[in-house]
């Protein structure tokens, strides 16, 4: 009996990963951890896009991965270089401690 | 030729704006001067204009300048006729002898330029008023005037009682305006159109005596305001707290005779009405009887000419209710005439009567003896009082006489009418003649430091050419050569106008009825008032309560107070105070204090933890796709 490999597999991978991503942003507080764990969201969601798209016979799911690539990519340009930012004046990275904006 | 008309009312406009802005750079006599200049060009040029009218070739145009609201017929459209060259010629005219006079009368004033910027404006608004063709712009310039009035009453602006009297003025023409608007509406809701063609030439068949007597009366109203007529009359008199200049221009010559002129040109619907006439012929013999006895017993020597102008408003109200529109007219030019004259006099007296302070002596009781210091002010005055006494051959005998010649000639409820004309004009004369003597004979009452001084050229040159027209204005129209109602023939052809009796018989017998009151009048006032002032004052004193009742106006003022201005004013106030603060305000406030609660709660969720902000954002995330999932299930 050959193991079979549906989208349900992928599907399931995906979710579990998508679930650590937004776990991990609960629970860390460094900012440069946070945005390792929305790049692990956004590659989550690709791969349900690559999986669904091969399900279902067509090209819209993968290139509708290029376009997150795209975003994601430009997102990592500003996020890191803020993050950059303010590490430089506060010695620091801890998302807790910027909270100067708090109502 | 007529589509330059107009530069009429563009002449004297584009002088105040010009004088708004530049006035001050070119001076003070210059701007009066150039104020002059641009009154006496439009007369100029209106002069020209109605020359195929005193040749009889034309009836009368209309051009169009600027289509403004087509669909109700409110064009800027110039309707240049009889009727409407007589008044552009008498405004224009007196308008530019009393802007001459103003020259000399605010000398030295340091508004100087700002008070010929309203007095040109006024021009301009009034020729807007009677040169308009339809109702639209006839109201344009109907509440301009009123505007200018208002700028023009108020123009001492430091003195309360001129503000107060400016406002009063306002305020009670607002009455009588919403009354004309009303009427306005009526109008065009039977009419579809504002336009005076659209609206005379088919009033006989689309008009029911009903609508006509409703719109009638409320163009009443709206004329009893601007016209001075009882009840509206009772800013008048207050609103001689203005310069002289502008009482004689404004409050005597031109702007209250709006009234007449509208009750004239809407002759053809107040000809329709079966009372809407009679009523109007009423208020004014009501008014002139009404306001000649308060003008009796008055100290001031403007306030005497204030009710005595109410009293002669009255006069035309009277000829214009009984479809006399000539007589009005007629009086209403000749009025012009004598009433400029006498307020220009007045005011030359109390120019020349001014004190140490600056301020002109009013108070009658404190003249006397003035002939010899100001003998042209004291004759051209003499020849205004025999005018509006009605003593022939001076101008008002001729127009008086004719308007009682109408009420005479109606006959039935118009006798009684003829009857009060007839008193008021004895009374006209008493009270003329006092205020002649009491100022100009006698022995001087003067209070120290007062040097009475004729006043200068510019002042005295309008009084000589008004004096002028005064002796000579009557005979425009007499019974002998009706060359007036001649004139205004094409005004009027459709309505069948009132004239006095025919025949040399009836002419004497009613004139010599009238000049008799007159001189009666005018020789009781000398036999009294030609005397030392305890001799006078006994007289006075004789009437006991009545004098102090006419003296006071009759109290119409406080009777107004008490049941019209107080309550208005509770009530304004409660409004403000009761509803406004705590309703309308408290509606807004409650608005902005329930944002700030709401907020005060709400931002305590806005911690600055970014990971409480993601598990908030995962958690609605969570929900809303739950959701969606139970729904769909």
């Amino acid at each position: 009996m050959s193991l079979v490999v549906t989208a349900g597999w992928y599907m399931t991978l995906a979710a579990v990963l998508f679930a650590l991503g937004a776990l991990g942003i609960l629970i860390r507080r460094n900012a440069l951890v946070m945005f390792m764990c929305i790049e692990l969201m956004l590659n989550a969601v690709n791969l349900t896009f690559v999986a669904a798209g091969r399900a279902l016979g067509n090209l819209d799911g993968q290139l509708a991965v290029f376009f997150v690539l795209v975003v994601a990519a430009a997102e990592v340009v500003v996020g890191l270089a803020i993050i950059v930012a303010i590490f430089r004046r506060r010695q620091s990275a801890s998302v807790d401690e910027l909270s100067e904006l708090a109502g | 030729m007529s589509q330059f008309l107009w530069i009429i009312i563009a002449l004297p406009l584009a002088s105040a704006v010009f004088l708004h802005f530049a006035g001050r750079r070119i001076g003070e006599p210059r701007a009066g001067y150039l104020a002059t200049l641009s009154v006496a060009g439009s007369f100029a040029l209106a002069l020209g204009a109605a020359l195929p009218f005193f040749q009889g070739k034309s009836d009368g145009v209309t051009v169009n300048i600027w289509e403004w609201m087509p669909a109700i017929g409110a064009v800027l459209e110039i309707n240049w006729d009889p009727l409407a060259a007589l008044m552009t010629l008498i405004i224009t005219g007196v308008g530019a002898l009393i802007h001459l006079y103003a020259i000399g009368y605010m000398h030295g004033e340091a508004r100087f330029t700002r008070f010929f910027v309203y007095l040109n404006l006024f021009v301009a608004s009034m020729l807007t008023l009677v040169l308009a063709g339809n109702f639209a712009m006839l109201f344009m310039g109907w509440e301009l005037v009123g505007l200018c009035s208002f700028l023009l009453i108020s123009f001492w602006s430091t003195r309360p009682a001129a503000n107060a009297a400016g406002k009063k003025a306002f305020i009670v023409n607002r009455i009588g305006d919403f009354g004309f608007l009303v009427g306005l509406m009526l109008i065009f809701s039977t009419f579809s159109t504002l336009s005076y063609a659209g609206i005379f030439e088919r009033a006989e068949e689309v008009l029911s005596p009903g609508m006509a007597t409703a719109i009638g009366l409320l163009i009443l109203i709206g004329a009893a305001g601007k016209s001075a007529q009882i009840p509206l009359y009772v800013w008048l008199p207050d609103a001689m707290e203005g310069p002289t200049p502008v009482s004689a221009l404004i409050h005597a010559a031109t702007m209250v005779t709006a009234g007449v002129y509208v009750i004239a040109r809407s002759a053809v619907i107040f000809e329709i009405s079966p009372i809407a006439g009679p009523i109007v012929a009423t208020v004014g013999a009501a008014t002139a009887l009404w306001a000649a006895t308060i003008a009796l017993a008055q100290k001031d020597i403007k306030r005497v000419l204030a009710y005595s102008t109410i009293s002669q408003l009255g006069y035309m109200f009277l000829a214009v209710g009984a479809a006399g529109h000539v007589a009005g007219v007629f009086h209403l030019m000749t009025h012009a005439f004598f009433k400029a004259l006498l307020f220009l006099g007045a005011g030359s007296v109390i120019h020349g009567m001014a004190g140490k302070d600056g301020l002109g002596e009013q108070n009658m009781e404190k003249m006397g003896g003035l002939r010899k210091a100001m003998p042209i002010t004291a004759v051209t005055m003499l020849i205004g009082t025999i005018a509006i006494s009605g003593i022939p051959p001076l101008a008002g005998f001729w127009s008086k006489d004719e308007i009682l010649g109408v009420a005479f000639s109606r006959g039935g409820w118009f006798w009684v009418l003829w009857i009060v004309g007839l008193v008021t004009a004895l009374i006209t004369a008493f009270y003329m003649t006092r205020q002649f003597v009491l100022v100009f004979l006698g022995e001087p009452r003067w209070t120290e430091g007062v040097h009475p001084h004729e006043s200068p050229r510019t002042m005295t040159l309008p009084l000589i050419a008004l004096a002028g027209l005064s002796i000579v204005g009557g005979l425009l129209n007499t019974p002998f050569r009706t060359a007036l109602e001649h004139f205004l023939e094409p005004s009027f052809e459709l309505v069948a106008l009132t004239h006095p009796p025919e025949g040399l018989g009836m002419f004497v017998l009613l004139a010599g009825l009238s000049t008799l009151a007159g001189l009666a009048g005018a020789g009781a006032a000398f036999l009294t008032y030609n005397r030392p002032a305890e001799l006078w004052g006994r007289f006075e004193a004789a009437f006991g309560r009545t004098w102090t009742l006419w003296s006071e106006g009759y109290r119409v003022d406080d009777l107004y107070g008490a049941t019209l201005v107080k309550p208005g004013l509770r009530a304004a106030e409660d409004a403000a105070f009761r509803f406004d603060t705590p309703i309308i305000d408290g509606a807004v406030n409650g608005a902005g204090r329930l944002v700030r609660a709401a907020a005060s709660k709400g931002r305590g969720l806005q911690t600055g933890m970014v990971r409480s902000y993601g598990a908030l954002f995962a958690a609605g995330t969570v929900a809303v796709i739950g959701w969606i999932i139970w729904r769909g299930a």
